[in-house]
């Protein structure tokens, strides 16, 4: 019937010292995730390939033939 | 404290919830000099301006005792537990427990099937509203512009692959121009 006296101090002391290194190492592992891999790193490569090839004059003559613009008509009319 | 917290949940709650729409209902000027079923009620209701007990994980020593009345063996019970308590044998021990709590707390932790009800009274309700969406959108709604067409939709998503539309993420990077169709 003699149970050991179970710890009544330091709690949240303790809980924070356990958690908040793996919080902050998460945290920076997203960071990096989200840098490097998923999002920004992807973006800048879809735009410098999209630019490589990009004819500017070209494009602007398939919209003027789509007929979406009003200072300059489709050649044929 | 406790009974500020079990108010809403408790068994006394419903009661206060009844007589004060009972009330409200009944246009009768008797109804609050009745006796009878009104008296039936009274007894029953806890005073809350005393300290009244609870039985809360968050609170294990609630402001009162449970049993506040005690009869002539529990006070001899009372008595005893004065003395040293390794005199107390075990059922007076748990007597004494009994006398003080209502109930132990593996018996507080005990599930019960009320998330049944909820899940239950939930999906009730939303079955209840989605008829009545259901209902409006037939009845209440007024006729859909132009605009939702599929054939003024369809043009819509030419004329933005026409003026080139997120050409590097988005829409138009997605439309295979010389194919003439999605990639």
């Amino acid at each position: 019937m003699s149970l050991p006296k179970p710890v009544m101090r330091g709690l949240l002391g303790r809980r924070l010292r356990f958690h908040l290194p793996i919080a902050f190492a998460l945290s920076i592992v997203a960071g990096a995730a989200l840098k490097g891999y998923t999002v920004t790193e992807p973006r800048k490569q879809a735009y410098a390939d999209f630019y490589k090839q990009y004819d500017a004059v070209k494009e602007f003559n398939a919209m003027r033939e789509a007929g979406i613009f009003e200072s300059v008509r489709p050649s044929g009319e | 404290m406790c009974q500020m917290l079990g108010l809403t949940a408790g068994r006394f709650g419903t009661r206060f919830l009844g007589r004060r729409v009972m009330a409200l209902v009944t246009p009768s000027s008797a109804t609050m000099a009745s006796h009878g079923h009104g008296h039936a009620d009274v007894s029953e209701i806890a005073d809350m301006s005393k300290p009244m007990y609870c039985d809360r994980m968050d609170t294990p020593l609630p402001d009162r005792a449970y049993k506040d009345e005690l009869n002539a063996a529990d006070k001899t019970l009372k008595e005893k537990e004065k003395g040293p308590w390794n005199q107390l044998t075990k059922e007076e021990k748990i007597a004494l427990y009994r006398l003080m709590f209502r109930k132990t707390y593996p018996e507080m932790k005990q599930k019960t099937d009320e998330w049944k009800t909820v899940m239950g009274g939930i999906f009730i309700f939303l079955g209840l509203t989605g008829l009545l969406v259901w209902w409006q959108s037939i009845y209440v709604y007024p006729a859909q512009p132009r605009t939702f067409d599929s054939e003024w939709q369809a043009k819509q998503i030419q004329r933005m692959l026409d003026m080139r539309v997120n050409p590097v993420e988005g829409l138009a990077s997605k439309w295979d121009y010389e194919k003439g169709q999605w990639k």
